[in-house]
């Protein structure tokens, strides 16, 4: 799972570029970076829940 | 190398005074680790900090700073060039007969590397090998590090988004809030998952136990030191990286200990709130946030925007340290994590939001994505490599008798008698 989150977070940044790439106009290019972002946010909360999942079967 | 506006003489010579002090940031920075770790792991935190920063200058200068210069590999998309990696003569050829802001610019980034190197050193406190900081050390100053201040620095993709997309001035980091700091603390974050929390800090049952740092006055002397640190980091990168006119540096120092200074307060309240009295610690963790925070933007914004980015810093850096223990299970000793990775971002966000110029948030912002979708991942797979080889964490009956008896065969305090840890599980 954590490595799952972790995958995910590419996929934020790529977002972000292709926001810059594809759209000239401030405004959608401003959202389109935002949603890039939250796609990184989401990445990262899947791979603190999968951190924590996996400690929680390690501990003694 | 990186090439770089002509300097004047005098400005020539006060960055070069300032890059004489801005070593003391890293010896704050290491005083605080050691101060927040175990007694047992005095001796190995300091030797680490300095084995880091030696193991950190070499592998810089052998390979990291071959792939900072401003020319560089470049490919076309979409009809604009996106310069992603640097080249230099290898082992710093014609270093010697280079502009004297070339060299300057270049010991910036020696210094800079050491101290990224640094941060995640304090994270894994009391549970890291030597032989794994140094090896972090050497990966992040040969190859993420350049990679990441060719970009902001050197002239790359993201300092080109002003002129290539109109995003402001591109991407702005004076001070190296996301080349050492965000990078440091999301190295920070990475080597925490790789190595895991110190042994009985999660128990099966109830909540975390508290293992406070064992020197308070070591801290908070560290804060001190830091600050003479990051005011001559802030305005040297003023000078170096935003070709600010010497008579906007003195505003940059104004900044960069305002925002330490709000910072600080807001923690104080914060933990007065919360605990009843001031937490020293956590008010250490907020001063060094509001360094951090002004790294990005003490050179762009205002003295009143200076005050509320240091605020904010204070105020949520002791709800993060808390919030990655009790709720999340980081087990961050130093803090490292939401000071440099949390604060860092913060300053670059604020740094979009205050300095006023249209596009400049979305530039940031797309820094930002940068730091959190391709260097953490990249960072955590390089690290996660390198533990397959030479494994980050010691033993667990290394731990139990302390990183200086296992490391080291002696204690930075010998004349203490070591009990044995009956809290140990």
């Amino acid at each position: 799972m954590k490595y799952a989150g972790l995958l995910v977070m590419p996929a934020g940044f790529f977002l972000s570029i292709a926001a810059v790439l594809l759209f000239p106009a401030p405004a959608p290019r401003a959202a389109f970076v935002l949603c890039g972002l939250a796609v990184e946010a989401m990445g990262l909360a899947v791979a603190v829940r999968g951190h924590m999942e996996e400690l929680r079967e390690k501990r003694p | 190398m990186t090439t770089f506006q002509p300097l004047s003489e005098a400005a020539l010579a006060l960055t070069l005074a300032l890059f004489m002090l801005a070593p003391l940031a890293i010896a704050g920075v290491a005083l605080i680790n050691t101060g927040l770790g175990r007694s047992r792991s005095a001796a190995q935190s300091l030797l680490g900090s300095l084995a880091i920063l030696a193991v950190s200058a070499i592998a810089f200068a052998l390979v990291g700073a071959t792939f900072i210069g401003a020319a560089g590999h470049t490919v076309q998309i979409a009809g604009k060039p996106w310069n992603w990696l640097g080249t230099s003569p290898w082992l710093l050829g014609g270093l010697g007969s280079a502009p004297a802001q070339t060299q300057l610019a270049l010991l910036f980034e020696f210094l800079a590397a050491a101290l990224a190197a640094i941060l995640p050193w304090g994270s894994g406190a009391d549970r890291c090998r030597l032989t794994a900081g140094c090896a972090t050390a050497a990966i992040l100053s040969a190859l993420v590090f350049p990679l990441t201040a060719h970009w902001i620095w050197g002239g790359g993709w993201l300092a080109q988004l002003g002129v290539n997309f109109q995003l402001g001035a591109g991407f702005l980091d004076g001070g190296g809030a996301a080349t050492v700091n965000v990078l440091g603390g999301l190295s920070a974050l990475a080597l925490v998952w790789i190595a895991g929390p110190r042994r009985g800090k999660f128990p099966k049952e109830g909540l975390s136990t508290a293992l406070p740092g064992h020197n308070a006055v070591y801290v908070l002397f560290g804060c001190l030191l830091a600050l003479v640190g990051w005011l001559a980091w802030n305005v040297a990168g003023a000078v170096v990286f935003l070709h600010a006119p010497l008579a906007a540096l003195p505003v940059t120092a104004v900044n960069t200990l305002l925002s330490a200074a709000s910072a600080v307060g807001a923690t104080f309240a914060v933990t007065q709130i919360r605990f009843g009295k001031p937490d020293a610690s956590l008010c250490a963790n907020g001063w060094m946030a509001g360094l951090v925070a002004s790294s990005a933007c003490a050179g762009l914004v205002t003295p009143l925007a200076a005050i509320l980015i240091g605020l904010v810093a204070g105020i949520f850096t002791p709800l993060l340290v808390e919030l990655f223990e009790l709720a999340l299970s980081i087990d961050d000793p130093s803090g490292a994590i939401t000071v440099h990775g949390a604060g860092g971002l913060w300053g670059l966000v604020a740094a979009g939001i205050f300095a006023g110029q249209p596009g400049q948030l979305v530039a940031q912002m797309v820094g930002v994505a940068t730091l959190l979708g391709l260097i953490l991942p990249l960072v955590y797979l390089l690290f996660w490599l390198l533990n397959r080889v030479l494994p980050f964490r010691v033993d667990p009956d290394g731990e139990r008798i302390g990183m200086d008896l296992q490391e080291l065969g002696g204690g930075a305090y010998p004349e203490f008698v070591i009990h044995r840890d009956e809290s140990y599980r």
